[in-house]
């Protein structure tokens, strides 16, 4: 799994291809349609949807003789649940830091009253 | 487009793609002081450091440049240790190493600031270099193995470029 996660960053590294995919969150697109907005070549614009078509992140359709290119959003949604996980064990982290501060002065000397207390 | 629609006091994650490196941003209610001697005295981050259901044992903690440190975090039978070397210990930043004793090829590069905002309000900036993304990407998903993958899937928050 961390092999296709590793695939997924690097192929969300490029700022094209970060387009590419939120452009088709709107729906599929042909290769032409997806080039018109770039000033670059569809050869290149192709290399990059390779790129996404690898890390799964895309594919194409069999059926129509556009082959549009189709997003695999489950992917996507894979990293932002991994990536999400990660950051709320953060947060429960430092909610608990939270509370070791509110004993503190402002020096970062335990409270006089607190140590008392405990 | 965030990754999350909590207060913008939350803990926020950034996985560098072109480094492989883990940021992590955190605003406390707090002084930069507070925030280094929570990071540096063994009985304090012992309280925080969890997970909630663990328990965290200190074996030795040398809060200087140079100095060691080790802890040991159990769960009935189970026992898993970490150990590192802290590198600088400054007023408004820290530098130490981490690693897993269950994975001791695998050291990450810990690099916190504490960035005064006034108000007595702190933002911690914490940064986590490894060797590899694969490396990288083991650290993100180790916390999926254990969990369920509950629906937090948020297609918005990937495509708000600088976030992935």
């Amino acid at each position: 799994m961390a092999d296709q996660l590793s695939a997924v960053f690097a192929a969300l590294a490029d700022p094209t291809r970060r387009d590419l995919v939120a452009r088709l969150t709107l729906g599929d697109a042909t290769v032409n349609d997806l080039a018109a907005p770039y000033d670059i070549s569809l050869q290149a614009v192709s290399k990059h949807l390779k790129v996404l078509q690898s890390a799964g992140l895309v594919s194409k359709g069999r059926r129509a003789q556009t082959r549009p290119v189709h997003l695999e959003a489950e992917v996507l949604d894979l990293m932002t649940a991994w990536i999400e996980r990660y950051r709320r064990q953060a947060e429960e982290r430092y909610r608990r830091l939270d509370a070791v501060l509110a004993d503190l002065d402002d020096a970062g000397e335990p409270h006089p009253a607190e140590e008392e207390a405990s | 487009m965030t990754t999350d629609t909590t207060s913008s006091t939350q803990a926020r994650i950034v996985a560098d793609p072109t480094l492989p490196v883990i940021r992590i941003t955190r605003e406390f209610r707090a002084t930069p002081a507070q925030l280094l001697r929570a990071h540096t005295d063994p009985e304090l981050y012992a309280r925080w450091v969890g997970p909630a259901d663990l328990t965290t044992r200190i074996d030795y903690w040398d809060a200087r440049r140079g100095g060691r440190w080790r802890f040991t975090q159990t769960r009935g039978t189970d026992e898993f240790g970490f150990y590192g070397s802290f590198h600088e210990i400054a007023d408004d930043h820290l530098v130490q190493t981490f690693t897993w004793e269950g994975m001791p090829d695998g050291v990450s590069l810990e690099t916190i600031r504490f960035v005064d905002l006034g108000d007595g309000r702190t933002r911690l900036e914490a940064q986590s270099l490894v060797d590899s993304f694969e490396s990288r990407d083991a650290w993100l998903s180790m916390g999926m193995q254990e969990g369920v993958q509950d629906g937090y899937a948020k297609l918005d928050a990937l495509l708000a470029a600088q976030e992935v």
